[in-house]
């Protein structure tokens, strides 16, 4: 009934391996990115971009570069905040000792800054596993979180530790700082969650992508049919720090623009990126953004509601907002345990087959 | 047709905003989290003294003040969504009452010409209103904060720290290292050794490794800045340690009746700076009595009324209402608008007289700022507390900060955020 695949006939290999197989989700798809570049820019204000669409764009990002190592090669990290720290602090000393260089190229190299650093803190997956390569990468988010606010060099000898953001512009247009315009904002970091979910759509099943879940699946067997686990383990490192370095050179850079690495790239981030893949679901790039806007945007919808609607002491409706989003992640992880993107993909079958099941 | 449908969403925005009747000071609050216990007293300080008014008064020059509260937990990501929540309803100061949110801030009502007022906290060189326009930090700041400590043990030790060893224990963040610049430039002129002990913002409860290190070393005074449990904790250990609560003091963010209680007795003789008056021995009490409480229109019921914090939320909401008062007087509106309200800031000056005619007599110090200076005086005084009183008793007079030293130190550190963000110097 919502699903009309009559005479959606594949003729190709091609055609068969595409993201969207389907010819209603393929123009969903299109209509979504239509809508996302060409109609909320014009709409947005300050407090959709400052409060909503940006934290969830690059939570997405994040999201998805933690979603390659934990989802799809089953390596457990913790160090998400760090590499986020990384990526922030990076992009910090690269624009204020190079100001002339164009930003953007300033946050790819950030990325790749943080993807050294992330292969380095790599290493020890070659040989610590499961929870120990968890405490192992733990104890990178509390190593980098020291040496930011250890060093001063990394905040540039200001008094207070803090990193500020100057203003920086892109095609005529300013893109980071206080005078941003909330669509410059915004269409920033939207360029970079599309092209970060395109590459690791792509990469995710390809060659790489299958080593990967190969080495998740039994790293053992993985090897014994010649996936080199160094190869498979390092890359997977690699690319999940670049993805995370960007999103906290973003965060750092667009969304917040003074940054302090304690509050800002501490332990919770860590635990936060986790908890979004784990709700959203692992291996799966939709379950990226699926939780990241569960665990962005549910909280402000809620303290809109309950103050703002209802009128409630803003006390209370902390606490009970705390309350409802942990009850909502108890039920929907006993609901389906592998995440929102499972829900969907299961949504999707019954409504395939509605309304005759049989 | 892209200037079109942009035109025609700003139109839409414009709008979509209310009609501004009421005068909007935002209430950034933090009643949940690490810090709650403190944000609570000062978020009810901060709104009863508007309810007064209102209740009293009518509001200021007629018009009603509305003091809508947004909760951070203390949180930055929270504090910008407050903002960005708040600002679209006329708002035209913010409080935040947290250094990170602040240092968030100053560059956002700098473009959205919206002023800044962080009494005793945010970032200390905004006192230079050359650069910083839009923030205000008036009475006090870090800097004076940390100068009145060393010039107070300074009169203890008969003029001269000499070969003294003080330790500075302090919040690893950016609130907590603030200060280490001047207790440096101070230990070069005055000649002690300074010794810097973080204590991590997530482990603020957990000191054993702190204390230990600061029983092993001796040293002749402790000066603490510390928030939420941090405080606490601190005091708990040092009683623990058995180090002297005469030698230990602490900055106004150390020196409320949650960070003393839990220690119970061993607290006693603890001190802490204050750059305002406490207990209930005021008149405004009884008026606050009358219109607020009584028709039980206190936040929260008024269950920590008096309190140091709350003490401190109301002076920050009066300070506020009279920069409105100035401002309306300057520009001969009642509505006034935000970049009024700055002009209304920097023609500011709170007599003694004045404090007394609002209930307040001898509560703070004189409050006098200009376009260039945006934080008053920086006058401090040192409170102690008595633990069988239970209750915090001034012992100094306000006390000068040491200016010489702190003028140049603002100037640079301003000249660097001036280069940083492309600011020109104002006043001329």
């Amino acid at each position: 009934m919502f699903y009309r695949e009559a005479g959606d006939f594949k003729t190709s290999y091609r055609d068969d391996g595409q993201t969207f197989p389907i010819r209603l989700d393929r123009w969903g798809y299109y209509a979504l990115l239509a809508v996302a570049f060409l109609v909320i820019p014009f709409v947005i204000d300050n407090y959709w971009a400052n409060a909503i669409l940006v934290p969830f764009l690059i939570y997405a990002i994040a999201a998805i570069g933690l979603n390659i190592l934990v989802g799809y090669a089953g390596q457990l990290s913790l160090g998400t905040g760090g590499f986020m720290a990384v990526g922030a602090y990076a992009v910090y000393k690269l624009t204020t000792s190079f100001p002339d260089i164009n930003i953007v190229i300033h946050v790819l190299l950030a990325g790749i800054i943080t993807a050294l650093v992330g292969m380095l803190f790599g290493l020890p997956s070659l040989r610590i596993k499961g929870f120990y390569l968890a405490v192992a990468t733990l104890a990178a988010q509390f190593f980098l979180v020291w040496l930011f606010n250890k060093v001063p060099w990394f905040y540039n000898y200001s008094a207070s530790g803090q990193i500020n953001m100057p203003e920086r512009s892109l095609l005529g247009q300013v893109i980071t700082g206080p005078g941003t315009t909330p669509a410059a904002k915004y269409l920033l970091c939207l360029v970079f969650a599309v092209a970060v979910a395109w590459v690791a759509r792509n990469l995710t099943r390809g060659t790489i992508g299958r080593k990967w879940m190969a080495i998740r699946d039994m790293d053992i067997a993985a090897e014994i049919i010649g996936v080199n686990p160094l190869n498979a383990k390092l890359t997977a490192f690699g690319v999940s720090s670049f993805f995370v370095g960007i999103a906290g050179a973003l965060f750092f850079a667009v969304y917040l623009g003074a940054a302090e690495v304690g509050e800002a790239f501490g332990l919770n981030k860590s635990f936060l990126i986790l908890f979004m893949i784990i709700i959203g679901g692992l291996g799966s790039i939709f379950g990226s953004f699926a939780g990241a806007a569960f665990m962005v945007l549910l909280p402000v919808l809620l303290k809109n509601v309950l103050v703002g609607g209802m009128g409630w002491p803003t006390d209370l409706a902390a606490y009970v907002e705390l309350m409802i989003v942990g009850a909502l992640i108890i039920i929907v992880l006993i609901l389906e345990p592998h995440g929102l993107a499972q829900l969907w993909r299961l949504t999707k079958e019954k409504l395939r087959l509605w309304p005759f099941p049989h | 047709m892209n200037f079109r449908l942009t035109a025609l969403a700003a139109a839409a925005m414009m709008a979509a905003a209310p009609a501004l009747a009421d005068l909007v000071v935002p209430n950034l609050s933090y009643r949940t989290g690490p810090y709650a216990a403190n944000g609570t007293q000062y978020a009810d300080g901060f709104n009863d003294y508007f309810t007064l008014l209102n209740e009293r008064d009518g509001g200021i020059g007629g018009e009603r003040i509305q003091v809508p509260e947004c909760e951070t937990a203390y949180n930055t990501e929270k504090g910008v969504e407050c903002y960005e929540s708040t600002k679209g309803s006329g708002a035209i100061v913010y409080n935040p009452l947290s250094t990170g949110i602040t240092y968030q801030l100053i560059p956002k009502v700098s473009a959205d010409g919206i002023v800044l007022y962080t009494p005793g906290y945010g970032r200390t060189s905004a006192k230079n209103g050359k650069v910083f326009e839009w923030v205000f930090n008036a009475p006090a700041n870090y800097w004076d904060g940390a100068s009145v400590a060393i010039k107070y043990l300074l009169d203890q030790n008969g003029g001269s720290l000499e070969g003294k060893k003080i330790a500075l224990l302090y919040h690893n963040s950016a609130y907590g290292k603030e200060p280490i610049r001047t207790l440096q430039e101070l230990a070069e002129k005055h000649g002690y050794t300074l010794t810097e002990i973080p204590v991590d913002a997530a482990a603020g409860q957990e000191q054993k490794s702190q204390w230990l290190q600061i029983r092993r070393e001796q040293p002749d005074y402790v000066i603490m800045w510390g928030w939420g449990v941090m405080n606490q904790a601190a005091i708990q250990e040092a009683a623990n340690v058995r180090y002297p609560m005469e030698q230990f003091i602490g900055i106004w963010w150390s020196g409320s009746e949650p960070d003393v209680l839990p220690a119970g007795a061993a607290a006693n003789g603890y001190k802490a700076l204050a750059f305002h008056g406490v207990g209930q021995d005021y008149p405004i009490y009884d008026e606050l009595q009358e219109h607020v409480i009584a028709p039980g229109k206190a936040s929260q019921g008024g269950q920590h009324v008096g309190t140091v914090l709350y003490s401190r939320g109301m002076y920050a909401a009066l300070v506020i209402s009279e920069a409105i008062r100035k401002a309306q007087e300057l520009s001969g509106t009642a509505a006034i608008s935000a970049a009024q309200l700055r002009d209304g800031f920097e023609a500011l000056d709170i007599t003694p007289e004045r404090l007394a005619e609002l209930g307040l007599p001898d509560f703070g110090p004189p409050i006098t700022m200009s376009c260039e200076n945006h934080g008053g005086s920086g006058m401090a005084r040192v409170q102690q507390w008595d633990a069988s009183a239970g209750k915090w008793n001034l012992i100094t007079e306000f006390t000068e900060p040491d200016q010489e030293v702190l003028q140049p130190l603002i100037e640079e550190d301003s000249a660097a955020y001036a280069a940083e963000a492309g600011v020109t110097p104002r006043c001329s």
